[in-house]
């Protein structure tokens, strides 16, 4: 098959912009909504929040 | 705001825990049956229904699609409802769901021993049933989308995007592998053929097991660990990570299976990149469960249903760093075909699949029925049971793997095989599957430990059928935070989110089918290959109604251990007629593809009359039945005209003559038969399969190999 290497090139473009959109994302998203998100399942329960000191 | 007071329906989740504890045991049960059948083949009762090739794709499907099924709709079901703090969108589509699920898998518990079967793994069930798992699948999805609309939660937590995952691929896999030309009611043919079929099925069989036994077990994870350990995940950023790579990456990863094929090399190895890329967030999804636990594993000790999680989170571990390895060519030369595969996916479905299962059941079914478990002393009994079940089951196949390859592929000083003969191999590992049903019948064990413990615990309380919520509604208007609009644009969107998720994992199957669809070269053509003649047509069905592709393969590798057994490795050329494929997975016998002119027509007719008698030793069931039942020269017409509208050149108007050309060549076999002392019926079905076996390999052996155009 001609041109073969194409897919490859064209695989890695788009998981290296996926990837980067994906990090750059998720480093961004508030802290509060993240700590908001993490308790949803806990509501209706007592979270034992307490973390061990190291 | 007012606080709306609704309920949340624990009847329907009732009803799949139920259908998983019973289902479970079955399809377990039939899974015992198909290992002592290894080890013993007198357990296939001489019967049709019951012999080892029906009874393993029975085994497969009432695990996967009955036992996990039915679970994973119990699992979510449970945790929709409370995430996003609404009952589900209407009883009557839960019930549409529960009782349409349960006679597809009635419907799979009957066709599958009778021979109905495409022979496509995890797929086999023929097309009517494929149909109605399609019906019953949109009503899943669309409870589930009804649910999410309605829900009173703004932001669905990860879970949901697990579950919405799930739906929206299992949909595409089912559908795209599903494209089938019926011949009769329950009979079709792959649309696809050899390579092309070969590659469609496997991106949908290693990604059922990615989107039917990974993904909504990973949303169960992320729901019911934080609840049983009583605290947050332990990083919901890393949460996102793992699911958006795993589903992007996951969907690229199924030639991995098609290893040494004729696959071609470069999707070869496009399969092997990405499953080595799938141990980041497969390792760091469980990481993030297992840090879950931080500070809570003292009550590891003491609570059974952490016991499960932790082993199944393990297990989790386990199997996604063993199945990158498995997908190196080097480790997959020695392991493909073999036993270790087996181990692999029983280290999976019995711990990460199995225990997640009875972890969830014993965290639940306490919780809705207001009562405390029964016993915890029996639980722990189960876990440990359960536990040394799978080592059991696990390392004798490891060990049995590796001895099975190794002896397959020793060459003495000479440079001759040391094992030139296949049934040597068989016989030195038949201990080893022996241990395997031991470790089978421990887990068994332990689950029927457990529906009694979950049993007495129902009675003990008293059912909660409506839970008693309540919530405020969403506001109509959802008004931004100042700036964070990107962040949180996913989270409450769910027709975009459902859009994008489609798009992920669109795009990987679309680049690896695309090129092998549209490209001719990428299969190049012999001109010695020839359509089947009409009474190998016959028999071929009668191959793949017997099951005989889930322990003999069709695909010599390009290995000199093999090429020297066999004879000449397989080119993609060779397999343009075969709807469907039948490369087969695992060499419990010998590869058949150069089977033709090895042995002679009445050693095909004694070997498959009473295997054990003409190879001493041979575990391989006998057939006395295709001694018996007689082809249906009616079918003929309806399965050239099939095959030739999925692309088979026979000549317009063939169908009429068919049958002729079948008489003649039955008639030729019968007469070599009968010099043989046999007397046999020209239509009897063993005559049909003796001409199908005998085609095996027969074009390619016409030519010489340098007249092959790549």
């Amino acid at each position: 098959m001609e041109n073969i290497a194409v897919w490859p090139i064209i695989s890695f473009v788009i998981f290296f912009i996926f990837f980067i959109c994906l990090l750059l994302w998720v480093f961004s998203v508030d802290k509060k909504f993240i700590e908001k998100m993490k308790a949803l399942p806990m509501e209706g329960s007592t979270p034992d929040t307490e973390t061990p000191k190291p | 705001m007012e606080v709306e007071k609704f309920s949340y329906d624990n009847k329907i989740v009732k009803a799949f825990m139920i259908a998983t504890v019973v289902f479970g045991l079955v399809g377990m049960l039939v899974g015992l049956t198909a290992a002592i059948q290894l080890v013993y083949p007198i357990f296939n009762f001489d019967i049709q229904y019951t012999s080892f090739g029906r009874i393993r794709p029975l085994h497969t499907n009432a695990v996967i699609f009955a036992f996990v099924g039915n679970a994973m709709f119990a699992g979510v079901y449970y945790s929709m409802q409370r995430l996003l703090k609404a009952r589900m969108f209407s009883d009557q589509l839960s019930w549409l769901h529960f009782w349409g699920w349960q006679l597809i898998i009635v419907a799979a518990a009957i066709t599958l021993p009778l021979g109905m079967t495409t022979s496509k793994e995890y797929a086999e069930l023929e097309w009517p049933i494929d149909i109605a798992i399609t019906v019953i699948w949109v009503v899943f999805g669309w409870n589930m989308i009804g649910t999410i609309i309605r829900r009173r939660e703004r932001h669905m937590y990860v879970a949901i995007w697990f579950y919405i995952a799930t739906f929206v691929t299992v949909a595409v896999l089912h559908v795209v592998n599903s494209f089938e030309i019926p011949v009769t009611l329950f009979k079709s043919y792959s649309g696809y053929a050899g390579v092309q079929d070969a590659l469609v099925q496997w991106w949908y069989g290693h990604n059922a097991v990615a989107f039917f036994l990974t993904t909504p077990f990973l949303g169960i994870m992320y729901y019911y660990l934080p609840k049983a350990a009583n605290r947050p995940v332990y990083s919901y950023r890393l949460s996102i990570i793992h699911f958006w790579s795993l589903i992007f990456i996951y969907i690229w990863a199924g030639p991995h299976h098609l290893l040494y094929s004729t696959l071609p090399d470069w999707a070869q190895s496009l399969g092997v990149v990405f499953s080595i890329m799938l141990l980041a967030p497969s390792w760091g999804g469980m990481l993030n469960g297992l840090m879950t636990l931080r500070g809570a594993w003292d009550r590891v000790r003491e609570d059974p249903v952490l016991k499960f999680m932790v082993v199944a989170v393990t297990s989790y571990g386990m199997v996604t760093l063993e199945g990158p390895l498995l997908s190196l060519k080097n480790v997959n030369a020695i392991a493909h075909f073999t036993d270790w595969i087996v181990a692999h996916v029983h280290v999976g479905g019995l711990g990460w699949n199995g225990f997640m299962i009875f972890a969830i059941l014993y965290w639940m079914t306490p919780r809705m029925w207001n009562t405390k478990l029964y016993s915890t002393k029996l639980a722990n009994i189960h876990f440990w049971l359960g536990t040394l079940g799978i080592i059991f089951y696990a390392l004798p196949m490891y060990v049995s793997g590796v001895v099975q390859s190794l002896m397959w592929k020793e060459f003495n000083a000479e440079g001759f095989l040391v094992y030139k003969n296949f049934l040597e191999t068989t016989v030195q590992i038949l201990p080893l599957h022996a241990l395997r049903a031991v470790g089978g019948a421990l887990y068994l064990t332990g689950a029927f430990i457990m529906t009694y413990n979950l049993i007495k615990t129902a009675y003990s309380g008293s059912f909660i059928a409506n839970e008693a919520a309540e919530a405020a509604p969403l506001a109509k208007e959802y008004v931004q935070r100042k700036g964070g609009w990107h962040n949180r644009v996913l989270e409450h969107k769910p027709v975009l989110f459902t859009v994008l998720t489609l798009i992920a994992i669109l795009v990987g199957g679309a680049i690896e089918m695309v090129p092998t669809f549209l490209i001719k070269s990428n299969i190049p053509t012999i001109s010695s290959v020839k359509p089947y003649s009409p009474l190998e047509v016959h028999g071929r069905d009668i191959y793949i109604r017997e099951g005989c592709v889930n322990c003999h393969t069709q695909m010599v590798r390009p290995f000199r251990s093999e090429t020297e057994r066999y004879g000449e490795y397989s080119k993609a050329g060779e397999y343009v007629y075969d709807h469907p494929f039948l490369w087969g997975s695992k060499r419990t016998g010998p590869d058949l593809q150069r089977l033709s002119g090895k042995y002679s027509n009445t050693w095909h007719y004694n070997h498959m009359l009473a295997p054990d008698a003409v190879s001493t030793g041979s575990i391989m069931p006998a057939y006395p039945w295709l001694f018996e039942q007689s082809i249906n020269k009616e079918d003929t017409k309806g399965k050239i005209n099939a095959l030739r509208s999925v692309g088979v050149p026979y000549e317009e108007g063939y169908e009429n003559e068919a049958n002729i050309d079948l008489d003649k060549q039955a008639g030729e076999i019968s007469a070599t038969l009968k010099a043989d002392g046999i007397d046999v019926s020209d239509d009897t079905e063993i005559i049909a399969l003796i001409a199908y076996l005998q085609r095996l390999g027969k074009d390619i052996k016409a030519v010489k190999t340098a007249d092959i155009k790549h």
